[in-house]
């Protein structure tokens, strides 16, 4: 939050306008405001990447929940207690040496929130989702991640009903490894398909 | 993040790779209304998902994704208004009301609705 400058009482345009809806949906019985702050403290504060990076480490070590993942990836996330509020259905799209995915909404920002928490700014831009689906080499190069020219990029484009949950390669190296360990290397990028899983130091 | 990922992007795509997800607590509440009102079964989803489109699509919208929660109000508002549970004069008149009060209010008081000093104008004599 980033008004850190001195200033009287002055509400900006926007800030005054939500505190209008806020005042009429309270008055409907529509929203509580103390259920508001819960809403956004959790946003901020509990859900984020590494709910996701959770799902690919255990992924990685075991075969029988990397299976089920892949097949219906709601309810192998939905077992690990992080379900969507939309009602949205997740699908894990998994890279391979000669594969490899990258999400995006082109639609306007369609982001598993369960998962990943709330999306970044770039992704939410006008030009990574124009550019995603028309030059996905060119736009990962400019994240800093060259692929052989052999590698398929498949592109999924997100909606309101269906969210995709990157789940990268293992990095080697890391076979004696505990869940624990793994889910550190998992980024956040790795997951949208940006980036690719740390590698061990 | 580390320092050699946040470096990595380059220019064309936004800067501002850890930023965080609110810049300002209005959009936060923006949001957090949103999904509430979503459990509350005012809307689906889908029907969110394609105000929201809508506004985001308007030619103008910035490149680094700045105003992307001024569109996502504008289309809060838009939902409300179609469904009759906020009209846009009521919006107006009580978003004015609160300027007005805050503006009344000295620094470092809580800004209520009460503290504005023309309630008579538009809703606010109404309301609180």
């Amino acid at each position: 939050m980033s008004h850190d400058h001195d200033h009287d009482n002055e509400l900006d345009p926007f800030a005054a306008r939500v505190r209008a809806l806020e005042t009429i949906l309270t008055q409907k019985g529509l929203i509580d405001p103390a259920a508001i702050d819960v809403i956004v403290d959790t946003y901020e504060t509990k859900i984020g990447p590494r709910n996701g990076a959770k799902v690919v480490a255990k992924a990685w070590v075991d075969p029988d929940f990397a299976t089920w993942l892949k097949r219906d990836a709601t309810a192998a996330i939905g077992s690990l207690g992080y379900t969507g509020r939309q009602g949205e259905h997740m699908q894990a799209v998994f890279n391979a040496a000669d594969t490899h995915n990258l999400v995006v909404c082109t639609l306007c920002s369609c982001y598993p929130w369960s998962v990943l928490g709330l999306p970044p700014v770039w992704y939410k831009a006008p030009p990574y989702r124009s550019r995603a689906v028309i030059d996905p080499r060119g736009v990962l190069e400019e994240f800093g991640l060259t692929l052989p020219a052999t590698t398929k990029i498949r592109v999924w484009d997100s909606t309101a009903e269906l969210r995709y949950l990157v789940v990268p390669m293992r990095p080697k190296g890391t076979e004696d490894w505990s869940e624990e360990r793994l889910a550190d290397l998992v980024t956040r990028d790795a997951m949208i398909g940006t980036g690719l899983a740390r590698v061990p130091a | 993040m580390n320092r050699r990922e946040a470096n990595s992007h380059a220019a064309m795509l936004p800067a501002g790779v850890d930023a965080p997800v609110f810049a300002e607590p209005w959009q936060a509440t923006a949001f957090a209304m949103t999904v509430a009102l979503h459990d509350k079964g005012l809307f689906s989803w889908s029907e969110w998902a394609d105000a929201l489109s809508a506004e985001v699509k308007r030619p103008g919208a910035a490149s680094d994704g700045h105003d992307y929660y001024e569109h996502w109000l504008a289309a809060l508002e838009k939902l409300l208004s179609a469904k009759g549970v906020a009209g846009k004069g009521d919006v107006d008149a009580l978003a004015a009301a609160w300027e007005r009060a805050a503006h009344a209010t000295p620094h470092g008081k809580p800004v209520l609705l009460q503290n504005d000093p023309s309630p008579t104008e538009g809703r606010g004599g109404r309301i609180g």
